[in-house]
């Protein structure tokens, strides 16, 4: 396999790692609002690095002369915007629900109401 | 100058969406862009406190690598949080509040969404200059507001 093929493929194991760190933080954090940490943090590194490797991956065997390089690259700078994208979306998004959250009134959960 | 800088942004885009490089789909492009021009040449431009535009892109593009870096290393954070067998004995949530010195919008803005992508922190409400934030653990809490906000007062305010 080329150098290329073998970042590609850890940027995507990684993506893949972070992702499943994230269902499984959901799962197992003790409230609402800690759970969206795991969703909102885990999740746009995840889709970021699972994007990239797909973006790095349209540049491979990249030649001046061929349009179907240049047409590899145009897809893979959309595949970037789409990172730029997620990347002011997912805190937005994360925010408008905790505020959401924090003005109907959903209780935090604390450290101490478990010692009482 | 806005317009033109506006409809030049826009019309890169339409290409690179497009990738259609006849008479009709570009033709088609202009006259979209004009239109968007026209309609909206001072939302891409929009500043209050009357900065110069360049220099918050440029603090911006300054700002961006060293956000991202501090992404990894809260996604690093959370995954060892959620991967610890006695989880609920290392996390400790709070609500904490403080006030920011940023005066601008944009660097305020910019500071919420930074604070929301960083280790164990979640911004909940913003009023003014007051934040409301939802931190994880004591050490989270205890980090803001921080270099974070130096960083961006020195690169979008100053």
């Amino acid at each position: 396999m080329s150098l290329l093929s073998w970042i590609v493929t850890f940027f995507l194991m990684a993506g893949v790692f972070f992702f499943i760190v994230g269902s499984v933080g959901i799962l197992r954090f003790p409230d609402f609002y800690s759970r969206l940490h795991a969703a909102g943090k885990c999740d746009t590194l995840a889709t970021a690095l699972v994007l990239g490797a797909v973006a790095l991956f349209g540049l491979r065997d990249f030649d001046w002369n061929s349009f179907q390089s240049w047409e590899n690259l145009r897809v893979s700078l959309k595949v970037m915007m789409i990172v730029l994208f997620v990347y002011v979306a997912s805190p937005s998004a994360t925010h408008a629900i905790t505020k959401a959250a924090f003005i109907v009134g959903v209780e935090p959960w604390e450290k101490r109401k478990r010692n009482r | 100058m806005e317009r033109a800088i506006t409809f030049s942004i826009m019309l890169v885009f339409w290409i690179l969406l497009s990738g259609m490089f006849d008479f009709f789909h570009l033709s088609m492009g202009i006259i979209c862009c004009g239109l968007v021009t026209f309609f909206s040449h001072d939302l891409l431009f929009y500043s209050r406190s009357g900065r110069n535009w360049f220099r918050n892109m440029l603090g911006f593009i300054i700002y961006t690598p060293w956000l991202f870096w501090q992404i990894v290393l809260a996604s690093i954070e959370i995954a060892y949080i959620v991967l610890h067998p006695r989880m609920l004995e290392i996390i400790d949530p709070r609500l904490i509040r403080f006030r920011t010195r940023l005066r601008g919008v944009l660097a305020r803005v910019t500071f919420a969404h930074s604070i929301t992508l960083t280790p164990g922190t979640i911004t909940v409400n913003m009023n003014g200059n007051e934040f409301t934030v939802y931190a994880l653990t004591q050490k989270a809490a205890e980090s803001l507001p921080g270099e974070m906000e130096e960083k961006i007062e020195r690169l979008l305010e100053r």
